[in-house]
């Protein structure tokens, strides 16, 4: 009776072990950024190209960085919740457009010049708030992608939420959900705030 | 049957063998090769194999053609240019996009249990092999009678018949 009970036990450690296992998300990782200060970045505004963004230009106060691209379709998903978020003025978002311009956008064979490059991201850019409405209080463009790579993107869209001394706070991969949102972003923002 | 074989599957089975031979070489290829310099580039390539692609978990930052690992290897390339050792670029990954970019975590208390386990589990499997086999070697000759015990008995019974 007993014997016959061992191997039963082992099996079932290891079901629950794969259980839990399985209903881990493997996207989820978590960022060694939380806890550093932001990344320091002076990049072109989508607004205008005498208008640049910095990170510092947000000091003193909550904020909120949101990457996205036209081209991604989770952003596409997450919109109109930014943009209804928006609305309530809690916590301003800063948008950062990382790499508008794909390699397969470009012409075969041709490269584009910086400006091309930053004169179609913001057509199309435009293009996409204007018809999808505008969370954003900034658009910074990180055609290159660098920036993205000193904040670890590897999955648009990816949010930040950083405090008023420049400290990331809190890092999500992927789209933002109305319960991510609930119960993690907003108790966050609140709570920064009163500090 | 023969004739099918030899008309029709042989020829094909040739070609395809033909198409591989030319297709492997074209499918080995990992990062585009920077004819630039072929020292950057060796090394480029002996770093990222090491390392993690963030897109596509089950590649490598050399295999990989996610775009991101495609910036990522010109990255190292930039690193490696400006003189930077290979723990100083690894470094320059891991505090952007975390341990998790190493194929090969360092030992540290928190990855002890992945470095460790295994030999922990293996030597407990042992030790239970250990006890299980010596107990049953102390209990075996429990089992059966030896000579002297059964001639005992044996003499217990005839003693008992006569009494």
């Amino acid at each position: 009776m007993k014997k016959f009970l061992i191997p039963l036990g082992l099996f079932l450690g290891l079901v629950i072990f794969l259980a839990l296992g399985l209903q881990r998300d493997p996207k989820e990782i978590p960022s060694p950024l939380v806890g550093q200060a932001a990344p320091a970045f002076k990049l072109f505004t989508l607004a205008a190209d005498n208008q640049t963004f910095e990170p510092k230009d947000m000091q003193g106060q909550v904020w909120m960085l949101n990457v996205w691209a036209t081209w991604c379709v989770a952003c596409r998903e997450e919109h109109p919740l930014l943009v209804e978020f928006s609305k309530q003025q809690s916590v301003p978002i800063v948008g950062l457009s990382y790499k508008e311009v794909q390699a397969q956008d470009e012409p075969p064979g041709a490269k584009l010049s910086p400006e091309e490059k930053r004169l179609l991201a913001r057509q199309r850019s435009e293009k996409w708030l204007r018809t999808r409405g505008n969370p954003y209080v900034v658009t910074a463009l990180d055609l290159d992608g660098r920036v993205g790579i000193d904040y670890g993107v590897y999955g648009v869209p990816e949010t930040y939420v950083i405090d008023k001394q420049g400290v990331i706070r809190y890092k999500l991969v992927g789209a933002i959900t109305p319960e991510v949102l609930a119960k993690k972003i907003l108790p966050l923002v609140n709570e920064l705030q009163k500090t | 049957m023969q004739r099918f074989f030899a008309l029709f599957c042989l020829p094909s089975v040739l070609v395809a063998l033909c198409w591989m031979c030319l297709a492997f070489p074209l499918m080995a290829k990992e990062a585009e090769p920077n004819a630039q310099d072929p020292l950057v580039e060796a090394r480029m390539l002996h770093i990222s194999e090491e390392l993690r692609c963030m897109v596509c978990q089950n590649e490598s930052l050399a295999s990989s053609h996610a775009e991101l690992a495609g910036d990522l290897r010109e990255e190292v390339r930039s690193l490696i240019r400006q003189n930077k050792t290979d723990d100083e670029i690894k470094a320059f990954l891991i505090t952007r996009y975390g341990d998790f970019v190493l194929y090969r975590p360092t030992v540290k208390p928190m990855t002890w249990a992945l470095w460790f386990g295994p030999f922990v589990l293996l030597l407990l499997a042992l030790t239970a092999m250990v006890m299980y086999l010596r107990q049953r070697q102390r209990q075996a000759p429990q089992a059966g009678w030896t000579d002297d015990e059964l001639k005992k008995a044996e003499r217990l019974l005839k003693d008992g018949e006569s009494a």
